[in-house]
């Protein structure tokens, strides 16, 4: 029988459905395991990420400055004479040269070509004999003449858009108007001048030609009636000097005056009162045999920028002393320049600044970081003249081969760096060095503070009072359940304390904040004799429950002590909250803060270490309740039965065998504990009072890292230096608490395979 | 006799035993705190909605007596001295004195809503049931006697009669403010949502250059549409309004002045002195239903906390949504798939970890990468039309869900394993020597045997996204949100909206309300109500996970 069957066409093609159900079913498999796979792994690789992440916001910080060089080209209008001041704009677009024959040349600094040339008109037989500037953010310069006057002029620059196309049009303004006004009454020469002016008020100091410094300041006062005003001038006349003056330098403020000769003697005056300026302080800036080549200040006006001839830049302000008296410091050096340095250019918002040199390299620094960003050369030539644009984006350097130099600068993040994150540093108007935070203020030159001391400091300070608190009484706890509880009473107890380990932190730090905070002020006295009398108490009432006949010892079976000591905890503690204002009165006249202050000198914030310590540690007691309590269960019973056959009591049993086996547990647990504390931020942050202050005292308040993050990140520009440094402090807790939590786990899996062995 | 007692001291303290008692203390001492914060909240939660006897005392201050009526708040024992430091003067024999935090309400007659008062200063103290307390949309309560009820300015009723007739009004009043607040907040909302969306579709056809005459003739007639239906909404509820203002009712107030008070403010109106027990009862309850289902008033210190609840869950569903499907796939791979060996090791650890990183840290991550990263990319490429102003590149509700799903996955992740690891080896070899393939072994046997420990983990996540107020800050969480991230309007679902939640109103309430001693009953009703939710859900992961122990253990054997 060849012929097939209509059976066997039916298992045929039954087998070959079979066959293509059979590959499907093997294709559905591969797809799932390569779908699992690649989702398993996407799952691992996204958390992964969350650190990557971290790290890509943070790493620029530590960035190093870079620059690029776009154009270089001859001095543009050469014949309007020599380079006396440089200036850039806003944009970088356009800079200005002010020449000492009183020619403004604007030109762009792309390509040198001059956009305007305008020179100051000066009365009839008079010359030109110094240039001044003030701050170059107001971008005033004056000009010292050779009859005792000054011109005033101002550079200004209008932004318009014609065709959507931004112009920009330079100009230049009077602000004291076009004639010159008399500011040496003799008419001497005016060899060097310094101005600063603010809207209403203008000063002018010059030095003249034999000699003399001479003060004038400019009030203009508004009539009553605001339709035409007066001008007020004051003038002084300053203590001469015993050499030759080379710089003078006037303050934003107009209140503090310096000049320099230029072996590097310094003289600090103060001009608050302009009528009579006082001499503070004279000193040498630079060692013997060096020579001041380049003053300036700092954006702000309160430090000094000193470059020497050997190219070493040191920074000085007047900081206060013991007698209150203003003294000129030096705060701190830059020697990466090796050439004599030229010319010193301050950034206009930062804390930052450029100094160009005698072998044609400028280099970018930032005082309150210390750090030196780069030094770059510019021109093989020496270095005559340097200006840095507003933005800090850009620089203008002039060769002393008369070619000018425009270079792009990429420094986003100078404020930062690891002396200033974790060194003491002395910021301008303090008066010494220390660990301060404080990223943000309303005032523009402003010195960000971005020590990240004081808050970890504060993260660690939270963390140890509530380890305090936390960690005897949730590893005695645990000792208690594992070891001694009656299986019937553990099986509530372990539950209901772990419940707690869910619950919503925010409550917690609410209770803190509102509840227990107003509670431990007003009965402190009765919170400390609540911590000594309950652990005597529980003592005492054991004594005399082990003297007790045995018929009442027996109502509590063994393994129930805990219970029956619940009511004397809640006695004990009610007596000694009750007794709390009694004692006040008897032993602290009424008035615990009071006696707190003005007894032993200690400072109390409602919102104190204590309250965060009792409610932290109420937070972390079940998490090392839990672990600990695992780890001492987790003893296998074989090893107590032996020790407690051979005659040794539980305690001993508990003490000599089971702890010390379940010690490494117990430990992961303390430092699972401390991770979690490290990392709370809902209640220090409505538990404390936020303030980063470096104290240890336990009724004062503090700062943490996770507040900080919480208080400052919803308000910090996107990618500001600010901003960064705020991940950089989440990076910081992140490391912090996955070693620790690693370190715990590594400890638990060698634990668990010792039991397992034993 | 004494030494033989010191003795017995000594050997007593040999054996150790004020260790074990010390150690039995330390649990007293936890349980004692569990279940005493626990019973605190409580408390202090659920006694917020009871309605307080409201009190009228005599008091003596400055020479004078002077008559004030309020709810008493709590009571403290303060030490005289402390008092008298403080300026005050108190008979000599007094050691420890009574102080009272009195409730006054009236807020807008002068002065704060509480005054504390000392009990020695107390003359008298009644609790006429003709005393009203009156809870109102502005400028919290008001105590006081009714004295009449005025229509447009005139007398209809006083005495006895005016409480009835005011009732009856309030009724009426009460109809009124919820047909205004129908119309403005879901009719006229809808259609600024639609002028809105009109906007933005006009931008979005002027940036691709589709923006001819005829699509503007379109828009323009149907934004005329929605303008002339708007003005029309617009003139109902003036009308309602013009009708609201009718009523006004007069309160003698405790210095014995008679005010006006407009009845549309009113909340409602009771007499707590001559409730009985039942009357209160149902107040208790009716209050409890305004709370959990009511929206905020006077900067959330009164009125419920429905949008907080609503954000809560609807956040915690988004997060669920993403943290289940990945958190199973990613324990599949773990226990099923990857070979064991140092590097799963390794990766169990750090996923084990990060169930400890600090949650502050999650939200930093949120804010940067989901937000300004992924929600600034999605904003250019998909509604450029509504730059500037972000759309997902700013907090939402989507990138808080996204935050919180990676924070919970750890958690989902290891109990997931765990419950794979639990189903025992035979069952899976069964199946396999049965013909099935690994996928359908993992799907029809081991994933369905390890369901309960899947949703033991899940529960857990959700206990803790529930609990977690810090990442939230920063990834979406305001304290009022204009509209719910569901409505009527289309898409329904808007993810990109910022949305309450329980926890962070407990805070921002707590913490940052201008009047937080008037807030404070509420933020423990709202902490209370947390506090159950995230135990509720915890129990029952403790009790699947129990069930699920006994299930195998049968298995087993």
């Amino acid at each position: 029988m060849i012929s097939e069957t209509p059976q066997a066409s039916i298992s045929a093609e039954a087998a070959k459905r079979s066959h293509r159900r059979w590959r499907w079913r093997m294709a559905k498999d591969a797809l799932a395991r390569h779908g699992v796979a690649a989702g398993g792994l996407g799952v691992i690789v996204a958390i992964l990420l969350i650190f990557f992440y971290l790290l890509y916001v943070v790493v620029p910080l530590f960035k190093s400055a870079e620059t690029e060089a776009v154009a270089s080209y001859a001095l543009p209008a050469p014949a309007a004479g020599a380079t006396a001041y440089l200036a850039m704009e806003e944009q970088a677009e356009i800079g200005a040269r002010f020449t000492a024959q009183g020619h403004v040349v604007f030109f762009r600094v792309h390509d040198g070509a001059v956009v305007l040339d305008e020179s100051v008109t000066l009365p009839a037989g008079v010359t030109i004999t110094s240039v001044g500037t003030g701050i170059p953010a107001r971008g005033v310069v004056a000009y010292g003449l050779s009859n005792g006057q000054a011109l005033v002029v101002r550079q200004v620059y209008r932004v318009s858009f014609p065709g959507n196309q931004r112009t920009i049009t330079p100009a230049l303004e009077y602000p004291l108007g076009e004639a010159p006004v008399l500011i040496d009454a003799a008419g001497r020469a005016l060899s060097r001048i310094a101005v600063q002016g603010d809207g209403d008020q203008t000063t002018l100091l010059a030095y003249t030609a034999d000699g003399e410094l001479v003060l004038s300041n400019l009030h203009r006062e508004e009539s009553f009636l605001g339709d035409s005003d007066s001008v007020e001038t004051v003038s002084a006349v300053l203590p001469r000097p015993p050499g030759a003056v080379e710089y003078i330098l006037l303050d934003p403020e107009q209140r503090h005056a310096y000049f320099a000769s230029a072996d590097g003697e310094l003289h600090f005056y103060d001009i608050g009162d302009k009528s009579s300026p006082r001499l503070i302080q004279r000193l040498r800036v630079v060692p013997q045999g060096n020579r001041i080549t380049a003053l300036r200040f700092l954006t702000g006006g309160t430090s000094l920028l000193v470059g020497e001839s050997s190219g070493v830049i040191s920074q000085w302000f007047p900081v206060r002393d013991a007698r209150n008296n203003m003294v000129l410091t030096r705060i701190r050096d830059f020697t990466d320049q090796r050439g004599g340095v030229t010319a010193i250019a301050a950034e206009f918002a930062r804390k930052g600044f450029l100094a160009a040199d005698s072998q044609g390299k400028v280099g970018i620094y930032h005082t309150t970081a210390q750090r030196t960003l780069t030094v770059a050369k510019v021109s093989q030539t020496p270095l005559v003249n340097l200006a840095v644009a507003p933005r800090a984006d850009a620089l203008l350097a002039e060769g002393g081969d008369g070619q000018m130099h425009f270079w792009r600068i990429h420094n986003e993040h100078p404020e930062v760096s690891w002396s200033a994150l974790w060194g003491k540093v002395w910021y301008e108007g303090y008066g010494e060095p220390s660990y301060t935070w404080q990223s943000s203020s309303a005032s523009n030159d402003f010195e960000s503070k971005f020590s990240l001391v004081p808050i970890s400091f504060g993260t660690l300070k939270a963390a140890f009072y509530a380890m305090i608190l936390a960690a005897p009484l949730a590893i005695l706890g645990a000792i208690f359940t594992a070891h001694f509880m009656a299986p019937r009473m553990r099986r509530v107890v372990k539950p209901s304390v772990e419940v707690m380990e869910a619950l919503p932190t925010v409550i917690l730090g609410f209770l803190a904040g509102l509840w227990l905070a107003p509670f431990v002020e007003d009965s402190l006295p009765g919170i400390v004799t609540l911590l000594l009398v309950v652990p005597l108490g529980i003592v005492i009432v054991a004594y005399i429950w082990a003297q007790l006949p045995g018929r009442v010892r027996h109502w509590v079976p063994e393994g129930w002590e805990a219970a029956l000591l619940v009511p004397v905890v809640l006695l004990l503690s009610w007596a000694s909250l009750a007794l709390s204002p009694v004692f006040e009165t008897a032993f602290f006249g009424g008035d615990i803060r009071q006696w707190l202050t003005n007894e032993m000198g200690l400072a109390f914030d409602q919102r104190n270490s204590l309250v965060v310590g009792l409610a932290m540690g109420f937070a972390v007691i079940p998490t090392i309740f839990s672990i600990a309590e695992d780890a001492i269960f987790g003893v296998p019973k074989h090893l107590a039965n032996g020790s407690l056959a051979l005659g040794a009591t539980p305690w001993q049993t508990l003490w000599r065998v089971v702890l010390l086996t379940a010690s490494p547990g117990i430990f992961s647990a303390l430092m699972i504990g401390f991770g979690r504390a490290v990392g709370e931020t809902m209640i220090v942050l409505m538990a404390t009072g936020n303030t980063p202050v470096m104290d240890w005292s336990i009724f004062q308040g503090m700062r943490t890292l996770s507040a900080n993050i919480a208080v400052e990140m919803p308000e910090s520009e996107v990618n500001s230096t600010h901003y960064r440094v705020l991940f950089l402090a989440a990076l910081v807790l992140f490391m912090f608490t996955f070693f620790f939590n690693t370190m715990a786990e590594l400890v638990r899996q060698r634990l668990r395979r010792k039991y397992s062995s034993l | 006799m004494a030494w033989a007692k010191h003795g017995k001291f000594n050997t007593w303290v040999g054996t150790g035993a004020p260790w074990v008692w010390l150690s039995a203390g330390a649990v007293s001492i936890s349980l004692v705190m569990v279940f005493g914060l626990l019973a605190l909240i409580a408390v202090k939660g659920m006694s917020y909605f009871w309605p307080h006897d409201v009190v009228e005392m005599d008091y003596r201050e400055a020479g004078a007596v002077t008559q004030l009526i309020g709810e008493i708040h709590g009571s403290e024992e303060v030490s005289a001295e402390r008092l008298r430091s403080a300026g005050m003067t108190l008979p000599s024999h007094e050691h420890m004195v009574t102080r009272y935090l009195l409730k006054m309400g009236n807020r807008d007659l002068g002065g704060g809503d509480f005054r504390s008062i000392i009990e020695p200063e107390v003359a008298a103290r009644r609790y006429p049931e003709a005393l009203v307390a009156v809870e109102r949309r502005e400028w919290g309560n008001l105590y006081g006697y009714l004295r009449a009820v005025k229509e447009n300015g005139v007398v209809v009723a006083e005495g006895e009669a005016a409480w009835d007739e005011l009732q009856r009004r309030l009724e009426r009043v009460q109809d009124l403010v919820a047909q205004i607040r129908r119309i403005e907040k879901g009719e006229i909302g809808g259609i600024n949502y639609k002028l809105e969306r009109l906007r933005l579709d006009e931008r979005g056809l002027e940036l691709k250059g589709r923006l001819d005459a005829a699509a503007r003739a379109d828009l323009e007639s149907e934004r005329a549409i929605q303008q002339q239906r708007y003005e029309g909404l617009q003139q109902q509820s003036s009308d309602l309004y013009q009708q609201l203002r009718r009523d006004t009712y007069t309160v003698e107030v405790a210095d014995g002045q008679q005010r006006d008070f407009p009845l549309a403010k009113v909340v409602q109106i009771y007499r707590p002195n001559a409730m009985s027990v039942l009357d209160k009862t149902q107040y208790y309850f009716a209050k409890l239903w305004e709370f959990v289902s009511d929206e905020p008033r006077e900067a959330n210190t009164e009125g419920g906390i429905f949008p907080a609840i609503f954000g809560t869950v609807m956040m915690v569903i988004i997060m669920s949504v993403f943290v289940t499907p990945f958190g199973v796939v990613a324990a599949v791979y773990l226990r099923e798939y990857a070979r064991q060996g140092p590097l799963t090791r390794l990766i169990r650890i750090a996923v084990n970890n990060l169930a400890g990183v600090p949650s502050i840290v999650y939200g930093v991550f949120g804010l940067g990468f989901f937000v300004y990263f992924l929600g600034g990319n999605l904003d250019q490429l998909f509604y450029p039309e509504a730059l500037p102003s972000p759309t997902f590149g700013t907090p939402g509700i989507l990138w808080a869900s996204l935050t919180l799903a990676i924070l919970t996955l750890p958690v989902v992740i290891v109990a997931t394993e765990e419950g794979l690891a639990r189903v025992p080896r035979s069952v899976r070899e069964g199946s396999l020597a049965l013909g099935a393939t690994k996928a359908e072994t993992l799907w029809r046997v081991v994933l369905p045997m390890a369901s309960p420990a899947l949703m033991t983990g899940l529960i857990l996540a959700v206990a803790r996204a529930a609990g977690e107020v810090a990442p939230l800050m920063l990834v979406g969480v305001v304290k009022l949100a204009p509209s719910l991230p569901l409505d009527g309007d289309a898409p329904f679902l808007h993810l990109d909206r910022k949305f309450m939640h329980l926890g962070f109103h407990i805070f921002d309430v707590g913490f940052q309300s201008p009047n937080v001693e008037a807030a404070r009953p509420l933020v423990y009703a709202t902490a209370f109500l947390l506090v159950v939710v995230i135990l509720v859900l915890n129990l029952a992961a403790v009790a699947i996970r129990n069930r699920l122990r006994e299930k195998y253990r049968t298995l087993e054997s």
